[in-house]
Parts: structure tokens; C-alpha cells; sequence
């Protein structure tokens, strides 16, 4: 199991600016799983999970519009109380950092994405503690 | 009508003519012989001190520029050992330098003279409380009208800038008649009297304000002054002059410039003298000025004056209200603010590109300076911690440079606008009428 690359689109803070983005992404025909948009002073960033990220993010490229590429992870959980806590407890316990988080209910269940500070060694953990990460075909 | 100094400020045009001349050759002997920069300048230009036959003459003597602070940072330009400076203001610079101006008991003496034949000019007297609203401490407008409303015998209350529901407080509890501040300001407590239910006209004792510091307008005077009942008085300076220096009189006719004070030239885009009462750039030579020497100073600023009599009975020249600047400086909230300061603050963050916009508005009349720069691509991330970090130091430093608190906005690379040739930084929404 590894990570899963993520579409970080970069946009100015400003009125119209995600009808601009989200038309981009209707015309290069990107299809997004999950998504969840953050903000500093002046600008935002929509964070995405896509099919074929590399693809998109060329694409998106040559609409002038900035974007990156960013690796998270996707725990798979169960629909119920207390799913949380056991990766919570994993984090916390190894130590992990978490620099943001989105949920995602996708046909095969729920899932969360992570960012963290060691990405590597959040699997491992995981992993040891019974836990299943997902890659980006199991979304 | 009463006067501070009736002989002088009622002399006949020509005497005041005649005494400025000898105090200009004063000035000008004792400043070729004390300044090394002077002396160099006239040097250059071929002109000694005895070259001054006329008020004429005058034009004979090279320029002092705002760049001629800072070259000669801190204090290049003093003229007098410390031990003769009684006081030292600093204000902002046009970079990261400030200006520094000394004072010897003598300037001190004069800066206090000028105001207090201009506060008596508006009708204020010792029965008076002033609230001065000015900053206290390096700036010039606290301290320097504080000093002289105390040697006029009225009554201060120095509540500096600041904590505006103690100030109302205070002009409520208090006979105080008199208020000090930037027009911003006494707006800003117009607004929070009107919140607060305060009638200015029956809560208080206030009749009326001496407002400086910053641009304003006719029309901005007639709206306080209906809203309020309360007289203004416009006042002018800079801490180059000495600090805030001439005001209006009861007339509100344009600031009395007090002719063996000042010598105040209107030249045109070619240097050449305009007619009495056309605008152009204001340069302005201190005649007694001991520690720190001003001559045909280049302040900037663009108005007219006349040497009309006034209804007054004040004899000396009138300066009408300031129409603009010959440059590029922004005043904000009362303080100076050049974009050459702000660009070299963001030369200094790594995480930036040269790119920089600055916006101005003023709802309510209350300035607010947004600065947005761009971030490189190298710093773009998506790590929010990072950005606010990257964006807080800016603000700090923006801060500590300016004196004032601008509004960062980080932007995207590429997407400030780019220009050909001269850019065009700065955006000024803000409006007077």
C-alpha cells in the first residue's frame, strides 16, 4: 500500500475565482472523488483527489492555472463509532503529525485522506495496528 | 481681535520683505559656514553667501531633497554638537531609514511661537482645554502641540492617539473645548459618538479642533463641522519644518505662514517662481532654524500662496489648502508612507517575488493600506502553517518599518500585473469629498 497523489490547485482569493477553477476542470474533464478547499491571506487552495492526477495536472498546467502535486494517504474505515480514535491513537502514539484531513464515502466505503509529516512511517504504523491503507485504485 | 505678537504679525508687507532678507543672509552665512554639506552644494552651484543681495537671490541657492536626509543618515545634517540639542524626533524615511531632526532651546522656542500665534489666531487662549489626540513621542504632532498650547497657558489633556472610548469619555467629563488630531480621526470619533448616542453638541464642551497631518478636503471640513458644531482649523507641517507649524485663523482662509519663520517659494515644473496664487510644488527655506538648517527644501507637496492681507489684519502670506504631491508619498493614517519603503521590505523576504501592489481606501474617512506581494514558485506550498508563517513575518516587518498596520495578502506567482516600463504600484481608492 502506498500513497495516493493528490491535485493541490492554487487560486487567489477572490469572487469567481472557483467558478473559474471548477469550469477548468468541466472542460479538461476531470472528474473529482473528494475535495476540500483551505485559505490563507490572499489565496486558497482546493485540494483534489482525481483520477489520473499526473494527466490532470499537465492539463491543468496548460490552462495557466498553478498546481501541484501532493502525496497523502487514505485509511479505509468502517461506518461506525470509534473508527477515528484507532487511527487518532496510531498518529499520536508514533508521533505523526497531521498537517490537514478530508473524509471521503466512495462506493467501497469510507475512507480518510491524511497529510502527515512522515508519510512512510504512518503506513508502517497503521499497517502494524490492523489498520488498511488504500491506493488510488481501491477509491 | 487678538494677537500672540501684534507688531510682527501685523507688519507692513515691505518691512517683512526687509527682514527676511537679513535673515536669510543670516541663515545662509552661517549655514555655508557650519555645514560641510551646504557648503559643498553652493560650492558647486558657484554661489557664496554674499551673493544674497535680494529675496531674489534665493533662487541662486541649490535644493535640499528628502534624499538628502538619508544619505546623511542619522544626523549629517546637524549643525550643532549634541550637547546644544535639547530634542531629537525621528520620523519615516523614504526607505528603511528614518528621518532624524534635532532641536536646539531656540528651534524649540520658534516651533512653539509659530503655533501659538496660529492658536490664538483661531481665538484659542489659556481659558481653553486641548485634547491633544496627537501621537506623543517620536512623532512631532504630540509633543510639539502640547508645548505649545502649554506656553500659551491652556489647559492640556494629553491623550495621545488611541483608545477612543476613554478619549469621548474624557472630552465628555472634562471642559474640554478643544480637540488636536488627524481629520481621520476626529471622524472616526464623530462615528463612535453617534454610536454611543453622544450629542457632541450638548455632551460637550467642544467648540473647536485643530486638524492636521494628513489630506483632506473643503468638503470633508464642511461635513465635520455640520456634523459636530465644532469649528476646524487646518493645520500644516512636516518634522523637517520643525513639526505641525502654521495654522488657519478664525477666517479658515488658508495657513498663515509667518514670513520671518518661513520663506515659502510655489515653483513650476521648471523651477521657475509661479504668479501669486497659481499651485505649484512648494519648497520652503526656515529662517531661524539653528540646529538642523532647511533651505529651498523640496517638501513635496503642491499648493499656492499669497501675500494678500487677510481679514484678519495678519499681514504675512497665506498658504491654501495642500491640492498634492509632487512624488509618490502616501500619507496613511497621518503617517507618511513612500512604496520605495514597503518594496524594500519585500526585497528582504526570501519567500517573495519583486511583484507588489499597494491598494488604499477610506471608508469613513479611516485609511486602510492592503499590500499584496507575490510569493516565488520556489515558496508556493500548500502548508497553511508556512504561508501564515511567511505572511505574518511580513506583516511584522511592514510594521516595524511603517509605523503603521498594512493588510497582507500573499498572492499567487504570476498573477500581479505585469508592466511595461514604468510599473504602477499603488492603487489610491481613497476619496475627500
Amino acid at each position: 500500500m502506498g500513497t495516493i497523489t493528490q491535485l493541490s490547485i492554487f487560486v487567489n482569493n477572490e469572487p469567481g475565482s472557483f467558478a473559474g477553477i471548477s469550469a477548468a476542470l468541466k472542460e479538461c474533464g476531470i472528474n473529482l472523488k473528494a475535495f476540500n478547499i483551505a485559505e490563507s491571506s490572499g489565496f486558497g487552495v482546493l485540494r483534489a483527489i482525481a483520477d489520473e492526477p499526473e494527466q490532470a495536472c499537465a492539463t491543468l498546467k496548460k490552462k495557466n492555472i498553478v498546481v501541484k502535486l501532493t502525496e497523502v494517504i487514505a485509511v479505509s474505515m468502517e461506518d461506525q463509532p470509534g473508527e477515528l480514535y484507532k487511527v487518532g491513537k496510531v498518529f499520536g502514539d508514533n508521533n505523526i503529525n497531521i498537517e490537514y484531513a478530508y473524509a471521503y464515502a466512495g462506493p467501497k466505503g469510507p475512507a480518510v485522506f491524511f497529510r502527515v509529516d512522515s508519510p512512510e512511517v504512518a503506513i508502517k504504523a497503521l499497517e502494524a495496528a490492523g489498520l488498511r491503507t488504500l491506493d488510488a485504485a481501491e477509491l | 481681535m487678538t494677537f500672540w505678537n501684534e507688531e510682527i504679525e501685523t507688519k507692513p508687507v515691505e518691512e517683512l520683505k526687509a527682514m527676511q532678507l537679513e535673515l536669510l543672509q543670516k541663515l545662509v552665512e552661517r549655514t555655508y559656514r557650519d555645514s560641510g554639506f551646504y557648503r559643498k552644494k553652493m560650492d558647486e552651484k558657484g554661489v557664496k553667501p554674499e551673493d544674497i543681495k535680494t529675496l531674489d537671490d534665493i533662487r541662486k541657492l541649490p535644493f535640499m531633497k528628502k534624499t538628502d536626509l538619508r544619505d546623511n543618515y542619522p544626523d549629517g545634517l546637524f549643525v550643532r554638537p549634541y550637547d546644544e540639542l535639547v530634542r531629537v524626533h525621528v520620523s519615516s524615511g523614504t526607505t528603511g531609514k528614518p528621518t532624524v531632526v534635532g532641536y536646539t532651546q531656540k528651534d524649540l522656542d520658534i516651533w512653539a511661537e509659530s503655533l501659538d500665534r496660529g492658536m490664538t489666531s483661531f481665538g484659542m487662549t489659556k481659558k481653553d482645554m486641548l485634547q491633544n489626540s496627537h501621537g506623543y513621542g517620536l512623532f512631532t504632532g504630540g509633543i510639539g502641540i502640547h508645548d505649545a498650547a502649554t506656553k500659551l497657558g491652556a489647559t492640556v489633556l494629553p491623550t495621545s492617539t488611541g483608545n477612543t472610548n476613554r478619549q469621548i469619555e474624557l472630552m465628555c467629563d472634562l471642559p474640554v473645548t478643544t480637540i488636536a488630531g488627524t481629520p481621520s480621526y476626529l471622524f472616526h470619533i464623530a462615528d463612535v459618538c453617534d454610536q454611543k448616542g453622544i450629542d457632541i453638541r450638548k455632551d460637550t464642551k467642544l467648540k473647536k479642533a485643530i486638524a492636521g497631518g494628513e489630506p483632506w478636503s473643503e468638503s470633508m471640513r464642511e461635513k465635520l463641522q455640520n456634523r459636530t458644531g465644532i469649528k476646524v482649523f487646518n493645520c500644516y507641517g512636516a518634522s523637517e519644518f520643525y513639526g505641525p507649524m502654521f495654522l488657519e485663523c478664525e477666517e479658515q482662509a488658508g495657513f498663515h505662514i509667518w514670513a520671518d519663520i518661513a520663506l515659502i517659494e510655489i515653483l513650476d515644473e521648471n523651477d521657475e517662481p509661479v504668479k501669486d496664487g497659481e499651485r505649484g510644488a512648494i519648497v520652503v527655506t526656515m529662517l531661524q532654524k539653528e540646529a538642523f538648517p532647511l533651505i529651498r527644501y523640496r517638501i513635496g507637496d503642491i499648493s499656492s500662496i499669497e501675500w494678500t492681507k487677510c481679514k484678519c489684519g495678519r499681514t504675512h502670506p497665506r498658504l491654501q489648502r495642500l491640492s498634492g504631491r509632487t512624488d509618490d508619498m502616501l500619507v496613511v493614517r497621518g503617517i507618511n508612507v513612500f512604496p520605495s519603503q514597503i518594496e524594500a521590505v519585500i526585497g528582504e523576504m526570501p519567500f517573495l517575488s519583486t511583484f507588489y501592489h499597494l491598494t488604499l481606501d477610506n471608508d469613513n474617512y479611516m485609511d486602510r493600506l492592503v499590500v499584496e506581494a507575490e510569493l516565488n514558485e520556489e515558496s508556493l506550498t500548500e502548508d497553511m502553517v508556512e504561508l501564515n508563517r511567511m505572511a505574518s513575518k511580513l506583516d511584522r516587518r511592514l510594521k516595524e518599518i511603517l509605523n503603521i498596520k498594512a493588510e497582507v495578502k500573499l498572492v499567487l506567482p504570476g498573477t500581479l500585473e505585469r508592466f511595461e516600463g514604468k510599473a504602477k504600484h499603488v492603487t489610491d481608492n481613497r476619496k475627500y469629498d
